[in-house]
């Protein structure tokens, strides 16, 4: 990754990275090097005393009932998230890739819930699904079903997924259609002239075609349900009710920073850093191979 | 397309209309209740379709606040979330183009430990270590302040990854052409390194300048005085005082100014984004 042709050793190449190593050192990798020892104590609440305990704090997480339902939650609603936005997404792409005339006036219109915070989506959603005054909860009443997903765990779940998903779906679409415009119109009209029809062609050549790209989607869409989710959950159901929204990004923060538990809030951290980390080799080792855009 | 049907054609234009109108409806209500009175927006059933005081929310939420709140706008909180934005989208291009530059051009000591150190950061997102950068921030007496709002969050590889590869595909001919003219390292970098990377800066500054618009977690931890808010907080803080006397059409008015300015630069710099998600992120 050194150009063949460079400049030689000098005290300049030292000065240009300084700022972003100096930064990186204070704000990255102090910082991730405290998570980790800190995972390894016992703290109380005032900093007062703190014990060495190895990995006790791990033990404790996985002993704890609520921990494993907060893991489990995390993947029921990750899969959701990624299973709604991708495939209502790849519907949408589909349907703008066959229509040559318009394509980039969707794009426009589909791409821009993307810009919107987490935050900003959530207080959307919760406003139009407002227990007494929400417009889908008017809707939804007046065909016989009472909405309340202040009390309702299942419909906190489902509120929280629907934003979450709703904010995803552009970034999903984008990718699909560039994916599907780098398919060579040949081998389809080639298809097509062998007699298959739309749905045919889709599920023998497309979507095979697209399977990298979907791939590559999937990975970006748990990161992002594991992550850029904290906002949405805060604002919607602050983990609620009875812990039926609370996701592991939102319970590292309400341990740490409300319940005052460091070190189970750090060994909390630690196994989000794995996942993360876990997530980032199969990303690279799989798909950076086999996308082509 | 491969054969003609019309039908099949309409009925695609259909659906996707029907797509757009379903990812649409949320900010069409998020519009209405914006122009409302407060008293409209406690009626049921909430209207459909926009009412006639859209200034004076307008005014109302830029200058007053809810009635609740001491009357604070939000004017200061768009002005700070803006300034956060700009900074972390030009620092971060700022320092990820010279480290770029550093590990492309030129072979020095340490030169793969400094690439190791970068890369490390493309792993951990702040989520993450947010607890200790906290103790860091607070320790430097950075909290409250632009610059703790700001700096944590330059510090990460995904910029110096995308230069990087950038520079990397930047012909070898064009050094050597430089050099033959008797130019420096910095002369290079200024007159055709920065030059042939415009598009890729323009397009990693849609994306900076609109994740750091969005940050949430990170401001709201580490400013406690009202004059350093940003928007999204605000959305945030007047939900929870619409517990007890809710005036939807001041929030629902936030929620528009909050998503105004992300939303202008995705949908004028279109181009620019798809290229820039589209290079960066694979």
């Amino acid at each position: 990754m050194l150009k063949n042709v460079h400049f030689g050793p000098s005290v300049l190449p030292f000065l240009l990275v300084a700022p972003q190593i100096i930064v990186t050192i204070i704000f990255f990798i102090w910082p991730a090097g405290q998570a980790l020892y800190q995972s390894l104590l016992i703290q109380d609440a005032f900093g007062l005393s703190t014990e060495f305990v190895w990995l006790e704090n791990f033990v404790t997480l996985f002993d704890e009932e609520q921990y494993r339902n907060s893991f489990g939650r995390t993947i029921v609603f990750s899969s959701l998230v990624a299973f709604l936005s991708m495939s209502f997404a790849l519907i949408l792409a589909v349907l703008a890739d066959r229509v040559i005339k318009g394509s980039g006036t969707y794009r426009t219109l589909l791409i821009w819930p993307y810009a919107v915070a987490p935050v900003t989506a959530g207080a959307l959603w919760v406003f139009m699904f407002d227990p007494t005054l929400g417009i889908v909860t008017y809707g939804l009443s007046a065909m016989g079903y009472d909405w309340n997903h202040k009390l309702n765990g299942s419909e906190a779940m489902a509120l929280v997924v629907m934003a979450a998903a709703w904010k995803q779906v552009a970034y999903n679409f984008l990718f699909f259609l560039a994916g599907l415009q780098s398919i060579p119109k040949s081998l389809i009209e080639a298809a097509a002239i062998d007699g298959a029809g739309p749905v045919k062609r889709f599920r023998d050549i497309i979507f095979p075609l697209l399977s990298p790209t979907t791939f590559f989607l999937l990975v970006i869409n748990i990161v992002y349900a594991f992550f850029d989710t904290f906002g949405i959950v805060h604002v919607m159901t602050a983990g609620g009710p009875a812990g039926a929204t609370n996701i592991l990004v939102y319970k590292v923060f309400s341990d740490g920073f409300v319940g005052l538990d460091l070190g189970g809030s750090a060994a909390q951290s630690v196994i989000l850093m794995i996942i993360v980390i876990g997530l980032t080799v199969i990303q690279f080792k799989y798909v950076e191979k086999k996308v082509a855009y | 397309m491969i054969e003609n049907r019309p039908l099949l054609t309409i009925f695609s234009h259909l659906m996707l209309i029907l797509g757009v109108a379903m990812i649409a409806f949320p900010i069409w209500i998020t519009f209405v209740a914006a122009t409302h009175t407060d008293i409209r927006m406690t009626q049921i059933p909430l209207p459909l379709l926009p009412g006639g005081h859209f200034f004076e929310n307008l005014d109302l939420a830029l200058n007053k606040g809810l009635s609740g709140q001491s009357g604070q706008g939000v004017t200061r909180m768009l002005w700070n979330s803006l300034v956060m934005a700009m900074m972390i989208a030009v620092g971060k291009i700022a320092i990820s183009l010279l480290s770029a530059f550093a590990v492309v051009y030129f072979r020095f000591p340490f030169r793969m430990f400094f690439f190791w150190m970068i890369f490390i950061t493309l792993m951990l997102p702040v989520e993450v270590r947010i607890l200790p950068t906290y103790e860091v921030v607070a320790n430097l007496g950075m909290l409250d302040s632009y610059w703790g709002l700001s700096i944590p969050l330059i510090a990460s590889a995904t910029a110096t990854f995308m230069f990087r590869q950038v520079f990397l595909t930047i012909p070898d001919e064009l050094l050597e052409a430089a050099r033959i003219d008797g130019a420096g390292p910095m002369r290079f970098f200024w007159d055709i390194l920065i030059p042939m990377s415009r598009t890729n800066i323009a397009a990693l500054f849609v994306i900076l300048f609109i994740y750091g618009w969005n940050q949430y977690l990170w401001p709201l931890l580490i400013t406690s005085e009202n004059d350093m808010y940003t928007v999204v907080m605000g959305i945030k803080q007047m939900l929870e005082a619409a517990e007890q006397a809710p005036e939807w059409n001041v929030i629902m008015m936030t929620a528009l100014l909050a998503m105004i300015p992300p939303v202008c630069v995705v949908v004028f710099m279109q181009t620019l984004f798809v290229k820039g998600l589209t290079e960066t992120e694979k």
